[in-house]
């Protein structure tokens, strides 16, 4: 009979997240920032049509980063829950938090108990009303999950892009300000990123009910100047 | 509440309906198996009556009377029987009010649910198909005297055209050139939109002859509500174009009401 090897909790716990930040950090990188009337999300993201950035509920969106089809299952699996939570009681009772918390513990769960960690980092973004202010939660790999009510940063070089925006964020700015910013915070020094290079999506009041709507082709180039 | 997760053979994709089967929570009325009783028992149900939808040169109008009745006594008089199911289509029922009511929230959850999941929209021939289905799930209960009948219609995108689709009880779906009314004083609405209706009409007049064909069912059939100037509640009308689902604001709907009863007088005909 062999005996398994012994492993310390602590260095198995290193090793996947270690594992889990390799695969994250290979990715591109987005950013989520409040403006004036609203939240603003852009993803440094050529595609057309796997997107980073979907639409969950009338006043909630989500973003991932890292493996798609893992934060596509994540993305498929809140809509459902908001879906069938509205259905079931009304659509005022579909609220972020508790679906950031639902995220926060699947993620947790699977990192301690699976053999592979999720290789993604996801953002519930949902618009304020007249008794919330909006709210931006960033649930990691492990399950840690903080919420922001200014910006977040999700996938590689965060401490960069964090920096460079921290510079710039000014409470209630457009959303031009907001955008011009965010792009440069993640190009960085050295890169410049145009709209095809990009996906970005808004959670803005008056859009009706359906506070979601994707920014393309010449209204994203007009608003970038 | 759990986070919604299947294992890849069992996903139920972006349906809907399948999804709270599948997590077995509130059973739709529309997909349960009998109502009780086995009566016909249209005295003890609410019931919607007379709903129209036909084409102009833009797109759709839909209009629907306010009345729910409960046998020959009046239930509800500002019912809402047209509704919008998602940015380019409209739904609009008659028959027993609480499952086509249920039938039209699912709808609508089920167009929502699957232009998220899927990124995409459904095409309007793909929508008027899972409104027949539902139908037809519920034929059990049509046939217990819960008939639901909708009336479908949208503003098909890939086309640049309006198009209207009718239902039977057994889900069957029709598509309708011009236009069509349903409901039990559907057969007035129709007669009279057969009489007004032309080819290419401009909005105005398409939403005059369904204020006019609303009038006249209301005027034959008793479950039908007609204008209630002494309440002010009148018919819900509404428009489907490339532009989207637009009511037709009711102060519009009043005026047109009040000169449709001042034309009828001057001509000397019964208002």
């Amino acid at each position: 009979m062999t005996m398994p090897y012994y492993v310390a909790p602590e260095q198995v716990m290193k090793d996947r997240a270690e594992y889990a930040q390799k695969g994250i950090a290979r990715g591109r990188s987005l950013v989520a920032t409040t403006y004036d009337l609203g939240i603003a999300i852009v993803a440094d993201n050529p595609s057309r049509s796997l997107h980073k950035i979907s639409e969950i509920y009338d006043r909630i969106a989500f973003a991932g980063v890292g493996k798609y089809n893992e934060f596509d299952l994540l993305r498929v699996s809140g809509i459902r829950h908001a879906d069938t939570k509205g259905y079931a009681y009304s659509r005022e009772d579909v609220e972020a938090r508790s679906l950031a918390n639902l995220y926060a513990q699947y993620l947790g769960q699977v990192f301690t108990h699976e053999m592979k960690p999720l290789e993604v980092e996801i953002l519930v973004a949902e618009l304020g009303n007249g008794l919330r202010p909006p709210q931006l939660y960033h649930i990691a790999y492990e399950g840690t999950i903080t919420d922001e009510d200014r910006y977040a940063v999700l996938g590689g070089e965060t401490e960069a892009i964090a920096q460079r925006l921290d510079e710039e964020w000014a409470a209630g700015w457009s959303l031009t300000d907001a955008l011009r910013s965010a792009v440069d915070a993640l190009a960085g020094p050295d890169r410049t990123l145009r709209g095809p290079d990009l996906e970005v999506a808004v959670l803005a009041e008056g859009n009706g009910r359906r506070a979601f709507r994707r920014l393309v082709n010449s209204e994203l180039e007009d608003l970038l100047g | 509440m759990t986070l919604p997760l299947f294992s890849t053979t069992e996903d139920p994709g972006p349906d809907f309906a399948g999804l709270i089967r599948r997590l077995q929570g509130p059973t739709p009325a529309v997909t349960a198996g009998t109502a009780p009783g086995g009566t016909s028992g249209s005295d003890r149900f609410r019931h919607g009556t007379t709903v129209a939808a036909l084409r102009f040169a833009d797109g759709v109008v839909m209009a629907g009377d306010r009345r729910a009745t409960e046998g020959h006594a009046i239930a509800h008089r500002s019912m809402e029987k047209v509704f919008p199911a998602d940015r380019y289509s409209a739904v609009a029922i008659a028959g027993a009010a609480g499952p086509a009511v249920e039938m039209v929230r699912l709808f609508q959850t089920q167009l929502e649910h699957y232009e998220k999941v899927e990124g995409v929209v459904l095409s309007l021939e793909g929508k008027a198909n899972q409104l027949s289905q539902m139908v037809r799930e519920h034929l059990p209960m049509a046939m217990q005297g819960l008939a639901v009948v909708p009336l479908f219609a949208g503003y098909d995108l890939t086309r640049g055209t309006g198009r209207i689709f009718t239902y039977d009880v057994t889900g069957g779906h029709y598509e309708e050139t011009e236009y069509n009314a349903t409901g039990s004083g559907g057969r007035d609405a129709r007669t009279t939109i057969k009489l007004g209706y032309r080819v290419g009409m401009a909005r105005d007049e398409a939403v005059e002859l369904s204020i006019e064909a609303l009038y006249e069912a209301a005027d034959e059939d008793s479950a039908t509500g007609g204008p209630d100037l002494i309440r002010g509640i009148y018919p819900l009308v509404a428009t489907v174009t490339a532009e989207g689902f637009l009511a037709v604001p009711e102060d519009e709907v009043a005026e047109r009401f009040a000169a449709l009863i001042e034309r009828r007088r001057a001509e000397g005909r019964q208002p």
